[in-house]
C-alpha cells in the first residue's frame, strides 16, 4: 500500500483504468498516510469519511474516460467547497460553510476526482511561509521546522509529503511557485484569466490566479487541463483556445529561445543560487534551446508595486468581513464597536498590516503618489516583457532568493519575508505564466527552484520546457518521512 | 409674465440673493434583474428574497454586468442629448455599513458612461436649458430597518445591488418651480424611454439636492450644502426653500455657511447638519479589479438609437403643428407618455371627421376629472380610447349635445360601454328637426307673453330663459344651436 502514494498521478490514473488499483486502494493509501501526517499540520479540514464513500462508489460504476477516475485529492482552503468549511486560514471564516463550488474545484470534480479535505495556507493567501495561518504553521515534509513556503505551504506540503497525489493552489505574488520551490516540486502559476477566479477567496482580484502543484511536470499539465476554463461567472476570464497540454505535452525544444534576465541578478543573492541558474542555462543549452541575455529593466520596481496593488485591493476585498452576514462576529456595543472588534479578533496580524497598507495608499491625497503611480509602473513592467519577448520564447529564472527557511526566522521581518517573492511577483503584475520545477539542492539539502517565465497563454511551451529540463536535472526529492512515527 | 416677475429671489432689508440649485437624481433602472447579478428587482417582495450569493457579497462571488442595464443607462444617455462615453469605468467606493454587504458600492467615478447633456424645460416664462454633468451607473445598497426591534437593526438586501442612473445636472436650477419641473421632465423622458419608471413613492426616483445662495447678479458660486436623499418633488421643494433662507440669514449675519452634507427632516420642515466637509466619508475610490472596462462600439450605441421612441420635446413639437394645439394643451398631453398614448388612440379611433380641439378639451376636462377622483392613472382609465374617441364624434356630428354627453360619459364609466348603445338605448338622441322644435317653441313664447315682451323692449338678458325653457322641455335633448337660431327668428 506505502507505494501507491509514491505514485505520480499519471500512474494512479494508469493503474485505476487498468483496473490494477481501485479508487478506494488509491484513497485509501492517501487518507492513511495523511493521518499519520498530523504533524505536518497541513489538513485545516478533512473530509475523509465521504472520500472513501464516493471512491468506494466510483469502484462501483467506473467512468474511465474522465481525466482523473477515482482520483483522490485534497485543495488549498481558499477554494470554497460545496457543503464543505472553507476557511482561507482565518478565524474570521472559522464556521463558513460555502453553499456553493469553485469554479476550478468543479472543474476537478467533474473530471472525476474526489475531495480528501482543505489544505492549510496563510491567511487570506498573504504569506510566504504558511506562519500567517490561524490554524497554526505548516511543518516542511523536507525537514522539521523548516518552512513549506507560502502561501499554498499546505498544499506544498501535502504533494512533497504525498499526503494528496496533486492539488491546486492559489498565486498571487509566487503563492504557488514558491513553496513549490521550497519542497522540491513543480508548480504553475497559469496566465491571469486561464483559471476563473469563481469560488476563490480574493486577496488581490487582478492578482490571482489557481494553478496546479504537483511531483512533477507531466502531472502538472495534466491538472492544468483540467483547471483551465473560460467561466462568463468571472467577469476576467478570457476566452482563448486551450490546450490538450497533458498529450501535447513535449521534451523537443529545440531552436526555443530562452531569456536569461540581468536584473534577476539581484545583490546579496547567495552563490548557490547563481550557480543552480548556471546550470539551468547549460541544461537549457543540452536540450538544443539557445539562452539569450536579455534585459528587464523596470524589475527592481516590481516589489514595491505589488506590495501597493496587492494590500489595496485586498483592503477592499476583504471589507465584507464585518460579522454581519457570515463568519466570526465578535460582541459590540453598535455597530461600530462590532466592526472593530469583529475585525481587530477575527484577522490576524500580517492581514491587519496589509488592510491598513492597502486602506493608507487608496486614501485621497494619497492616491495618485502610491495606487496610481504603481499602476503606472506595473505598466512598464508589463512592458519589459512584450519587448523581451520580441526577441525570446521564455525567460529563466531561479524561482526564489534562497532557498527555505526555518520557522520563525522572518515572522519579525516582514521586509525581508517579502523579499521572497523578489522573483516571482513580476510575472503576476504582467499577468503571465510562470512555472517553477525543482532544480537542485543548496547545501543544507534543501530543494531550490528554477523558475520558467512565459508569454501570456503560452503554458504549452514552459510546460515544454519545464518538462525538458526536468529529464535533464533528474531531481530526486529527499523525503525522510521525518514525521512518520 | 416677464422675465422679471418670475425670478426666484430672497429678499432682506435691501440684499435680494438668488438661489443656484444642481441635482443628483437616482433613478432605478427598468430591468428584470441586477447590475451584477440574476436576482429579481421587483418591488415590494418578502424581505430578504431576491438576493443572490453576489448580493449579500459571499467570499469568492464576481460580479457580472448586466447588459441590458448598460443598454438602459445609453438609451438615457440619448433621451438626455448626450455624449455617451464608448469607454466607461467601474469603480469601488468603499464605506462599511450593515446594508453595504460588499463593504463597497460598485459605481463610476472618473469615467462615466454617459458624460454632458441638456434637457429644456416649459416655464412660464418661455424654455429653459438645463445642462446635464453625467450619468452613471451604479449599485442600489439594501435596506436598514431600525423600527422593528429596540435592540436591533434588520437589513434587507432586495434592494442590494439594483441598478440605478445617478444623473448629475451642472448647478442651472434658480427655484423650487425649476426643480420640479426638472424633476418631470427627466420623468418623463425615462418613461418614455422605457428606462426608468419614475415611481418616486416606491423610491425609484431620488434626489440629492445641492444648494447655494449668492447676492443677485454675482457671477460667482456660494458655499453650498448638499441635502440627502430626497424622496418627493414636494420635499425638494421644501428643503430648497428652508435651506435657502437658512443660508440667507447665516450671511445677513455676518456668518459663513460651512460646506456640509443636511438632511431634511420631513416633520419639521428643516434641514440639519449630517456631518460636515472635514467628517466626509474617503470613500477611497479605486477602479473594481474584478470587472473589466466598460467598452461599447459605435454599432452598439447607433442600433439603441435606432430604438429611441418620439420623446416629449419632438412629440409636443409635432401636436402642434400636426393638430394645431396650444404650446399648452400640448404639454399637457406630451409630458405624461400614458396620456399621449391614450391621447394619439383617440385621434386614431375618431377617424376622418375629427373634432381635435374637442377631444383634447374633454380628455383634459372630463376625463382627468374622473382619473383624479377615482385616483386612476390614464393607463388605467375606465373609458378605452376607442370608446372616447366614438363619443367625441357623437358630439361633433351632432347626434347629441355636450350637456347629453356628459350624461352618457357618467354612464359610459361603470365597464366601459359603448357611448352610441348608451344614446339609443335611453333615447338622448339630440331632436333636431326644425318643425318639431318650433311648434315647441312657439308653445313657450305662447306661455310666456310677457317676458317675450320684455325681451324686445331691450332685456335681452332674458333669451338665456328662453333657451333654458326650450332645453327643459325637450328633456335636454334640443339641438342648443337650432333652439338659438329658431328663438332669434321668433322672438
Amino acid at each position: 500500500m506505502s507505494d501507491i502514494t509514491k505514485q505520480s498521478l499519471t500512474e494512479l490514473v494508469e493503474n485505476i483504468k487498468n483496473k490494477k488499483l481501485s479508487s478506494t486502494d488509491v484513497t485509501k493509501a492517501f487518507i492513511d498516510r495523511s493521518e499519520k501526517s498530523v504533524e505536518l499540520n497541513a489538513y485545516i479540514t478533512n473530509d475523509f469519511t465521504s472520500a472513501l464513500d464516493k471512491a468506494k462508489k466510483f469502484d462501483q460504476k467506473p467512468n474511465f474516460n474522465l481525466k482523473l477516475p477515482g482520483i483522490p485529492m485534497a485543495v488549498k482552503d481558499l477554494f470554497c467547497t460545496k457543503d464543505i468549511k472553507t476557511t482561507a486560514g482565518s478565524k474570521i471564516l472559522n464556521n463558513f460553510v460555502p453553499t456553493y463550488e469553485s469554479t476550478v474545484t468543479e472543474n476537478i470534480w467533474n473530471e472525476g476526482a474526489i475531495l480528501l479535505g482543505k489544505l492549510n495556507c496563510d491567511e487570506f493567501a498573504m504569506g510566504s511561509s504558511n506562519e500567517t495561518s490561524f490554524f497554526g504553521n505548516v511543518q516542511s515534509p523536507i525537514d522539521k521546522n523548516l518552512v513549506p513556503g507560502g502561501s499554498s505551504g499546505g498544499s506544498a506540503s501535502a504533494v512533497a509529503g504525498q499526503l494528496t497525489p496533486v492539488t491546486i493552489g492559489t498565486d498571487t505574488g509566487g503563492s504557488i511557485r514558491q513553496p513549490a520551490s521550497f519542497t522540491g516540486i513543480v508548480g504553475l502559476k497559469p496566465t491571469y484569466g486561464s483559471c476563473s477566479r469563481y469560488g476563490i477567496v480574493a486577496f488581490a482580484s487582478s492578482l490571482d490566479q489557481a494553478g496546479p502543484m504537483a511531483q512533477n511536470v507531466k502531472d502538472c499539465a495534466l491538472l492544468h487541463e483540467v483547471i483551465s476554463s473560460y467561466d462568463p461567472k468571472d467577469s476576467t476570464s478570457i476566452e482563448f483556445k486551450r490546450n490538450h497540454y497533458s498529450k501535447e505535452l513535449t521534451n523537443n525544444i529545440k531552436g526555443k529561445k530562452i531569456g536569461i534576465p540581468k536584473e534577476y541578478r539581484v545583490d546579496g543573492m547567495p552563490k548557490e543560487i547563481e550557480d543552480l541558474w548556471q546550470k539551468g542555462i547549460q541544461y537549457i543549452k543540452d536540450c538544443g534551446a539557445e539562452t539569450i541575455d536579455i534585459s528587464l529593466p523596470n524589475t527592481s520596481y516590481a516589489l514595491p508595486t505589488y506590495y501597493i496593488v496587492a494590500p489595496a485591493e485586498a483592503s477592499s476585498n476583504l471589507a465584507r468581513y464585518d460579522g454581519v452576514k457570515y463568519g466570526f462576529r465578535a460582541k459590540g456595543e453598535n455597530l461600530i464597536d462590532m466592526y472593530e472588534k469583529t475585525r481587530s479578533e477575527g484577522f490576524g496580524a500580517e492581514v491587519q498590516r496589509r488592510i491598513m497598507i492597502g486602506t493608507y495608499v487608496l486614501s485621497s491625497g494619497y492616491y495618485d503618489a502610491y495606487y496610481l503611480k504603481a499602476q503606472k509602473v506595473r505598466k512598464l513592467i508589463k512592458n519589459d516583457f512584450d519587448e523581451a519577448y520580441k526577441k525570446v520564447d521564455a525567460i529563466l529564472t531561479p524561482s526564489t532568493p534562497s532557498s527555505a527557511f526555518k520557522i520563525g526566522e522572518k515572522t519579525n521581518d516582514p521586509v525581508s519575508m517579502y523579499l521572497n517573492d523578489i522573483f516571482t511577483v513580476p510575472v503576476n503584475l504582467a499577468g503571465l505564466p510562470g512555472i517553477s520545477i525543482p532544480a537542485g539542492h543548496d547545501s543544507k539539502g534543501y530543494p531550490l527552484g528554477l523558475q520558467i517565465i512565459g508569454k501570456a497563454f503560452d503554458e504549452q511551451n514552459i510546460l515544454n520546457i519545464a518538462y525538458a529540463m526536468e529529464e535533464k536535472i533528474n531531481f530526486k526529492n529527499k523525503i525522510t518521512d521525518w514525521w512518520i512515527k | 409674465m416677464s422675465k422679471k416677475d418670475s425670478e426666484y429671489l430672497i429678499n432682506r432689508k435691501d440684499n435680494q440673493y438668488e438661489v443656484v440649485i444642481g441635482l443628483e437624481v437616482h433613478a432605478q433602472v427598468l430591468s428584470e434583474s441586477k447590475l451584477f447579478s440574476t436576482s429579481a428587482t421587483k418591488f415590494g417582495a418578502e424581505p430578504n428574497t431576491q438576493v443572490s450569493l453576489v448580493d449579500a457579497a459571499f467570499p469568492g462571488m464576481l460580479p457580472v454586468i448586466n447588459e441590458f442595464c448598460v443598454k438602459q443607462a445609453i438609451k438615457t444617455g440619448i433621451g438626455l442629448n448626450a455624449k455617451i462615453n464608448k469607454r466607461s469605468v467601474f469603480d469601488r467606493k468603499n464605506y462599511f455599513y450593515a446594508d453595504l454587504p460588499q463593504g463597497y458600492q460598485i459605481s463610476q467615478f472618473k469615467d462615466p458612461i454617459v458624460g454632458e447633456g441638456k434637457v429644456i424645460l416649459d416655464m412660464p416664462n418661455g424654455q429653459k436649458e438645463i445642462g446635464i454633468e453625467r450619468l452613471h451607473l451604479e449599485q442600489d445598497a439594501g435596506k436598514s430597518i431600525h423600527d422593528l426591534d429596540p435592540q436591533n437593526t434588520f437589513v434587507d438586501l432586495n434592494r442590494s445591488g439594483v441598478a440605478l442612473m445617478e444623473i448629475v445636472s451642472k448647478p442651472d436650477l434658480r427655484s423650487p418651480d425649476e426643480v420640479n419641473a426638472y424633476i418631470k421632465k427627466l420623468r418623463s423622458i425615462m418613461r418614455y424611454l422605457g428606462t426608468c419608471d419614475g415611481n418616486m413613492q416606491e423610491g425609484s426616483l431620488r434626489a440629492d439636492v445641492n444648494v447655494s445662495v449668492r447676492p443677485k447678479g454675482s457671477k460667482e458660486f456660494g458655499t453650498r450644502c448638499e441635502i440627502k436623499n430626497v424622496n418627493s418633488i414636494k420635499f425638494m421643494q421644501m428643503a430648497i426653500e428652508y435651506e435657502a433662507n437658512r443660508q440667507v440669514d447665516l450671511i445677513e449675519e455676518g456668518k459663513t455657511i460651512d460646506q456640509e452634507t443636511r438632511l431634511f427632516d420631513t416633520r419639521k420642515n428643516e434641514t440639519r447638519s449630517m456631518r460636515s466637509k472635514e467628517d466626509a466619508h474617503d470613500y477611497r475610490y479605486f477602479p473594481d479589479p474584478d470587472l473589466l472596462p466598460l467598452e461599447v462600439s459605435e454599432k452598439f450605441i447607433e442600433e439603441l438609437k435606432n430604438d429611441i421612441p418620439e420623446l416629449p420635446d419632438d412629440k409636443k413639437k409635432r401636436f402642434i403643428e400636426e393638430f394645431k394645439l396650444s404650446s399648452y394643451e400640448a404639454n399637457i398631453l406630451v409630458s405624461d407618455i400614458d396620456t399621449a398614448k391614450y391621447f394619439e388612440e383617440v385621434v386614431a379611433k375618431m377617424g376622418k371627421n375629427k373634432d381635435i380641439k374637442l377631444a383634447v378639451n374633454w380628455i383634459t376636462g372630463e376625463l382627468f376629472a374622473v382619473l383624479n377622483s377615482k385616483g386612476l392613472e390614464i393607463s388605467q382609465s375606465p373609458v378605452s380610447a376607442k370608446n372616447f374617441a366614438i363619443l367625441i364624434n357623437l358630439i361633433k356630428n351632432g347626434t347629441i349635445s355636450g350637456k347629453i354627453a356628459k350624461t352618457v360619459f357618467e354612464l359610459m364609466i361603470d365597464g366601459d360601454k359603448d357611448p352610441q348603445k348608451i344614446v339609443e338605448e335611453k333615447g338622448l338622441k339630440q331632436q333636431s328637426d326644425p318643425k318639431a322644435l318650433e311648434a315647441l317653441i312657439d308653445k313657450i313664447i305662447n306661455d310666456n307673453r310677457e317676458k317675450a315682451i320684455e325681451y324686445k323692449q331691450g332685456k335681452e338678458k332674458l333669451f338665456g330663459f328662453f333657451v333654458g325653457q326650450a332645453m327643459k322641455a325637450s328633456g335636454g335633448k334640443a339641438n342648443p344651436q337650432l333652439i338659438n337660431e329658431i328663438l332669434k327668428k321668433k322672438l
